[in-house]
């Protein structure tokens, strides 16, 4: 998973997609999750990391994450699942 | 060393809820990197905000309507000339381009530099005709047809679904369900803007804007891609935010390139959801939103003073994206003395 090029995603959690002009806010976990695929960490990484730190289980936290990753792909703000699957 | 000062005179100067690109033009104009200014307004109402802006506009002089034959407009021109020295007009509407585009080799001898579209290039590009524009360059634009005659509304039944767009031939365009609106928008329109009437696809997607500047040589000077935020309900960008998308400035190019624009445009673009580009308008001037351009780096209305003055103008290549513009309004306190100068003579 990788998000796309150029998108510039704030400390804060404000994303910007500078091709659509479009802006997005995220949560805190949302940015914590943000930076894990930044700094391409695998899917099974980014889930230790975030049940390590909160008080979640591992098809909880697929569900989620697969919902974010959703609504980024949907946004175009990542790579599509095809595309990360080829 | 020392910058050399013009005197520019501007128009649109109407910074209201529809606003005209003049007063943006103007503080453009006076952040010039390359020359001073003295701004010379020309306004066609007495209410025009920018009448009443000083410190934008040093002064300001009533022009007669377009309406009133190119003749009445130059012998005004003359007028103001032999009191202000002009050096260069930027005219700003639509409207106003036939007779400053027929008057522009005139003005010219008398010292007058004005960088406008041509004639060609004006009328090719007009609503009326924007489907064989677009089959002549090859740019995808929506399907169109002009409506003289109300009784021939009936006829796009077969042509087109609904919704479709009703649009005026200069300003305004109504999204109409049923063809009761669009006989409700023909009328509504046509009273306002005259004949024809255009009847266009509606295309679904996201409405985006490309401001720029074109060399008359097939050049891209300038250019600068924005996607509305806030949208009044007179269609207009209350707010947007300057955004770096390749297929529009590519669109862009290739309409510099293949129509050797000349002067400042606007291009209107829709984008579907397949990401496809269609253009659905070329507005043959600056936009009201050009401030934002020179807020990231490309003064386009200096760029386009130093063309018409026949100076050598390296093109801009970069802006930052990302910034936006917040359009506001504010309440001026007018003394009623301006009011009468401006409305019995005519200048102020």
């Amino acid at each position: 998973m990788k998000l796309n090029k150029n998108v510039a995603v704030s400390e804060s959690g404000l994303l910007f997609n500078p091709v659509t002009g479009e802006s997005f806010s995220v949560n805190p976990i949302g940015i914590e999750i943000l930076n894990l695929i930044r700094d391409e960490k695998p899917e099974e990484e980014i889930a230790e990391a975030i049940m390590a730190k909160y008080n979640t289980d591992k098809p909880t936290f697929e569900k989620d994450y697969q919902d974010f990753i959703g609504i980024l792909s949907h946004n175009n703000l990542v790579e599509s699942h095809e595309k990360t699957k080829a | 060393m020392k910058k050399p000062k013009l005197n520019i005179a501007v128009t649109g100067l109407n910074a209201i809820d529809s606003p005209g690109p003049g007063v943006s033009v103007i503080r453009g104009l006076r952040e010039a990197a390359s020359f001073d200014v003295r701004i010379i307004g020309m306004s066609y109402e007495s209410l025009e905000p920018g009448i009443f802006m000083h410190d934008l506009i040093d002064r300001t002089y009533s022009i007669p309507y377009p309406t009133a034959g190119t003749n009445t407009l130059l012998e005004r021109i003359e007028y103001i000339h032999s009191r202000e020295k002009l050096d260069v007009i930027i005219p700003n509407f639509d409207a106003e381009l036939y007779p400053f585009i027929k008057l522009e080799p005139k003005l010219k001898t008398m010292g007058i530099h004005m960088f406008l579209p041509t004639m060609h290039q004006f009328e090719e590009r007009h609503k009326v005709n924007l489907n064989d524009f677009g089959k002549k360059y090859g740019i995808s634009v929506p399907k169109s047809k002009v409506l003289y005659d109300l009784n021939t509304v009936h006829s796009l039944v077969s042509e087109f679904s609904f919704p479709m767009i009703v649009k005026g031939k200069f300003y305004d365009a109504s999204i109409a369900y049923s063809i009761e609106q669009v006989k409700s928008y023909f009328n509504k329109i046509s009273a306002k803007w005259g004949l024809p009437i255009i009847i266009q696809e509606f295309v679904h997607g996201t409405e985006f804007n490309v401001t720029g500047l074109g060399d008359g040589k097939g050049n891209m000077m300038a250019a600068v891609p924005m996607r509305k935020q806030y949208i009044t309900d007179k269609g207009k960008a209350w707010g947007g935010i300057s955004i770096s998308d390749e297929k529009m400035l590519d669109m862009t190019r290739k309409f510099l390139r293949n129509t050797k624009w000349r002067g400042g445009f606007e291009l209107e673009l829709m984008k579907n959801k397949d990401g496809e580009l269609y253009l659905l308008e070329i507005n043959p001037r600056l936009p009201a939103w050009i401030y934002l351009a020179v807020g990231v780096g490309q003064n386009i209305p200096e760029a386009l003073v130093n063309l018409a003055l026949g100076k050598k103008v390296k093109p801009y290549s970069e802006y930052a994206v990302g910034k936006m513009f917040v359009r506001y309004s504010w309440d001026m306190i007018v003394d009623r003395a301006e009011f009468e100068q401006i409305s019995l003579y005519g200048e102020l």
